[in-house]
């Protein structure tokens, strides 16, 4: 192998690692909040590239103003399924949350198919995305390179919310101890509501990109990356969205290399995350940066 | 007559009634009938399964479609016939021996069981250290790789092309008797110290434990057990199809047998079984969403797919609004159904019945 192959391949590798670390950071932060595997995240990715889709192509709507439009769009959605979904389940044993979220995942996927059809459509990508550029010898996609700046850009204002700003402290509070922040007058409701938001928000700047590095959209395409990107929460140490964005880059990178340099393993590339993912959790369940914790009893 | 004979006469005669039942519909009821008959029972089995696991037991795994597919493919491949086999595998050989086997069905089906059992106890050692989410995602894991590996060993499983031409063997008789198996043996392991083990781990794990309940053997048990019957199932199923691919025994199938035991109501058997059978039937009344209704006048345009967002929404329906589903942790028995309203109207009761001898 080459050097410059090499060297396509890791570009390859790192965008598909931050469009992962995008939406896992989604799966992270509901899971700290609410302690719930959100099934429903990939499915509000696929919708994401769906609103898209209609923006541009049913609409005409020129990309720019789409794009936000998408974003807020999708953020209303999370903070839509979190109402109907999860808020009337507060108190509620955890394995009825668990099962509500998989009932709004199928619901999603299967109105999206009942609505918009199940036959794949093309996403129109804007042409300054998706033009070619030449680097040395290999043509590259400027995609490439401008996910992972747009990846980057999206985790400082994320880093700053949370850090920063009243309300990423009522997150911080929120999902320390439900109780004792609601003593404090937080609004319980009001931050998870938000947080959801966020996350969804996220997922669409994920989803948009996704469409336009893989311009195939169909309802089932949020299933397989949502699941990767649960694990890559849970490789990185589910409820720390440095180890969310640590493990979405460990798996994009590891699948991309794991097809570039064992092309015969091709075929159990799906399976490459959830191997990886049962190898981390017998070494160390709580993930790479996760912390430890005892159960009281 | 004493409760307890009473109660023995009238299972009694619902067994043979049941038994009368399914002569005639062997007999006289049309195919299609037959075949939803047949998928109900075999959804019984399925869910009862599931029950042990994630109702009885308290383990949230969504492993099932994973057993389900080694049950079926085992079976399938134990009972074709080798003109068959060759004839489907001809993009690559089947592997040697299994190319000239061909077994009775009721020995295919217990060793579809069985090789699902096995791979249950491979899945149990590393699965079960987990706990709630990690769990579930790491058995739905598992049952994705068991899927991605079938659609690629070409030389074992025929890949993505499935097993096609599967004798078609399940009729009444031997889905129905599997199933009435599978709650006998249950039941028989519920009521037993293992089965009040299993409830205690689910009631409070670290109580248990403290109890001296071995936890990890325990759980091993009610996971190899589950795995065993999901196997039987899937052996069952798709001997009764006649077709199988891995795409079908995708996380979707397990969130279908999930919906059963949620319905019915974690940790009730019977409920399992009750709902399997909802369940089903509604499944094809509900077809005409997925098909045009022509009214005379007008002609409703149905929708494909629209079958699939009714169910999901009543599954989410029933987690909401109805959490312990239809039988909660009740079973069914002979004392609460003569004593429930519904029935004292049917027979035309005004008095309210004396206290005690309701409940069991």
């Amino acid at each position: 192998m080459t050097l410059d192959l090499f060297l396509q391949h890791l570009s390859n590798g790192i965008s598909l690692g931050s469009l992962y670390a995008l939406i896992a950071i989604g799966y992270t932060m509901v899971y700290g909040i609410l302690r719930l595997i959100n099934f429903a995240h990939g499915d509000i990715f696929m919708m994401a590239t769906y609103f898209a889709f209609f923006g541009i192509a049913t609409f005409g709507i020129p990309w720019f103003i789409t794009f936000p439009l998408v974003l807020v769009l999708t953020a209303a959605l999370g903070m839509g399924v979190e109402a109907v979904a999860y808020r009337p389940l507060r108190g509620a044993p955890k394995i009825s949350l668990l099962i509500s979220a998989i009932g709004v995942s199928f619901f999603l996927e299967n109105l999206t198919i009942v609505l918009f059809g199940g036959v794949p459509k093309p996403f129109p990508a804007p042409a300054i995305f998706t033009d070619v550029v030449q680097v040395g010898t290999v043509a590259i996609q400027k995609l490439t390179f401008y996910i992972p700046i747009v990846t980057f850009i999206s985790l400082l204002g994320l880093v700053y919310l949370i850090n920063k700003t009243k309300t990423g402290m009522a997150m911080r509070a929120v999902s320390m101890d439900q109780e004792i922040a609601q003593v404090m007058g937080v609004n319980i409701n009001q931050t998870i509501a938000l947080t959801f938001g966020l996350g969804s928000f996220l997922a669409a700047v994920g989803g948009i990109m996704w469409g336009m590095k893989f311009p195939q959209i169909q309802p089932l395409m949020g299933v397989v990356p949502g699941l990767k990107c649960f694990i890559a929460a849970v490789i990185g140490g589910i409820g720390n969205i440095a180890g969310a964005v640590i493990g979405g880059f460990i798996l994009g990178i590891g699948e991309i290399m794991l097809v570039a340099f064992l092309p015969n393993l091709t075929g159990y590339r799906d399976a490459f995350a959830f191997i990886l993912l049962i190898l981390i959790l017998m070494s160390k369940p709580t993930g790479i940066l996760g912390e430890k914790t005892a159960e009281k009893v | 007559m004493e409760i307890k004979t009473r109660n023995r006469v009238l299972t009694a005669g619902a067994i043979l009634l049941l038994l009368g039942f399914i002569a005639f519909a062997e007999q006289f009821f049309d195919l299609y009938i037959v075949r939803i008959l047949n998928v109900c029972a075999i959804y019984a089995i399925l869910g009862m399964s599931m029950n042990l696991i994630n109702g009885f037991t308290g383990l949230f795994s969504l492993g099932h479609a994973g057993f389900m597919a080694v049950g079926a493919y085992t079976t399938a491949l134990l009972t074709m016939s080798s003109a068959v086999k060759k004839q489907i595998f001809y993009l690559a050989p089947l592997v040697k021996p299994l190319d000239q086997i061909n077994l009775a069905f009721p020995l295919a089906l217990l060793a579809g069981g069985l090789l699902a059992a096995v791979v249950g106890a491979l899945i149990a050692a590393p699965v079960l250290r987990l706990k709630g989410d990690y769990l579930a995602i790491a058995t739905l894991g598992f049952a994705e790789i068991i899927r991605v590996v079938f659609t690629n060993t070409q030389r074992i499983t025929n890949g993505a092309l499935g097993l096609k031409g599967i004798p078609a063997l399940t009729n009444l008789w031997w889905s129905f008797g599997t199933a009435a198996f599978t709650l006998v043996f249950l039941v028989s392991l519920i009521n037993s110290s293992y089965g009040r083990a299993l409830k205690a781990i689910r009631e409070d794990e670290i109580a248990a434990e403290s109890m001296g309940i071995d936890l990890a053997r325990h759980k091993t048990l009610a996971f190899v057990i589950g795995a065993f019957f999901a196997g039987i199932g899937g052996g069952l199923l798709g001997n009764l199809l006649g077709t199988i691919d891995p795409k079908m025994f995708s996380s979707m199938f397990t969130f279908n047998i999930l919906l059963i035991v949620v319905l019915g109501g974690m940790g009730s058997l019977t409920g399992s079984i009750i709902s399997a059978f909802i369940v089903t039937i509604a499944n094809e009344v509900l077809r005409f969403l997925d098909e045009s209704i022509n009214l005379g006048f007008v002609v409703i345009q149905g929708k494909v797919g629209m079958r699939s967002v009714v169910f999901s929404a009543l599954l989410m329906f029933v987690v909401l609004f109805y959490r312990h589903g239809l039988m909660g942790t009740n079973e069914f028995s002979w004392d609460r159904l003569l004593a429930s309203k519904a029935f004292r109207r049917l027979r035309g009761f005004k008095k309210e019945p004396a206290e005690g001898g309701v409940d069991r």
